[in-house]
């Protein structure tokens, strides 16, 4: 079974290679590379796979799961320039596939338990944009 | 591996409604949608790419994307009547299921993206949502 649990966070961005010039960074992300930056409010989806526990009846405790996402998400980068505020993102482009892989990386350890594992994290820049970083790369949904 | 799905609309006319069948089976297959003269959605058209995230930090080049979308489907759809003006109709009926397989089709045939297609949802209205996965080959 899935379980997931949504979170919002607002915080503002810049895409550009310090190595590229201006037009080269325009080329590559467009209007995401704005030099002053810009916002979104990110919409993240986190779900977990498991059985229900017999005991409890549930596959990961949502509000476990809630606190590990504010701890490691919501806290760190909500209200945040993403560039300037939250490493990595000093020296790694935050496009919305670094963020998603950052993420993962950010609440996997908290969700290593017998037959319960993080099944996929989907983050939307805006409602027509988002990107699916599955927990293990099978090509496969 | 990953994915990145984004989302377009188009706003298209058809009418469900099959020659090797009676008026009356129409009517009862398709119902409403069976009236002689068509009628029309707001389609929502999500198209999932897949590959590794490259040197940019990026599945796929979002400018790239928006253009093949806009030249290979939403252009041929846009405020048109499915069944009158696309040849993919001018025999199968256009359904929801026909027309994901059609823009699929659309799609694999000038591909140029470096990440696949690898899936495409239609939404008819917000009640009637259509998935087809498309396979890796």
């Amino acid at each position: 079974m899935f379980i997931t649990r949504k979170a919002e966070f607002s915080a503002s961005h810049v895409c550009s290679n310090p190595a590229w010039s201006a037009e080269e960074n325009r080329r590559v992300y467009g209007p995401d590379a704005n030099p002053n930056g810009h916002g979104h409010n990110y919409v993240l989806e986190v779900t977990v796979e498991g059985e229900p526990d017999p005991v409890t009846g549930m596959v990961f405790d949502l509000r476990e799961l809630k606190q590990i996402l504010n701890q490691e998400v919501i806290e760190p980068m909500d209200h945040r320039f993403l560039n300037r505020e939250v490493p990595p993102f000093d020296r790694v482009v935050p496009t919305t596939e670094n963020i998603a892989l950052e993420i993962r990386n950010r609440i996997q350890p908290h969700i290593h338990r017998d037959g319960v594992r993080l099944r996929n994290v989907r983050l939307y820049e805006t409602a027509d944009l988002y990107v699916d970083a599955a927990a293990e790369a099978t090509g496969k949904e | 591996m990953m994915r990145l799905t984004r989302r377009y609309r188009f706003a298209a006319s058809h009418r469900l409604h099959s020659p090797a069948l009676s008026e009356e089976e129409n009517r009862e297959v398709y119902g409403k949608c069976a009236n002689p003269y068509g009628h029309g959605h707001n389609y929502v058209l999500d198209v999932t790419v897949e590959g590794p995230v490259d040197d940019n930090g990026q599945v796929a080049d979002r400018m790239s994307l928006d253009r093949l979308i806009r030249e290979r489907v939403l252009v041929r759809m846009e405020h048109r009547n499915l069944n009158q003006d696309l040849p993919e109709f001018a025999s199968a009926v256009p359904t929801t299921e026909n027309l994901a397989a059609a823009i699929r089709a659309m799609l694999l045939e000038h591909w140029t993206l470096r990440p696949r297609l690898a899936h495409l949802r239609i939404s008819e209205t917000d009640r009637n949502t259509f998935d087809l996965e498309v396979s890796a080959s």
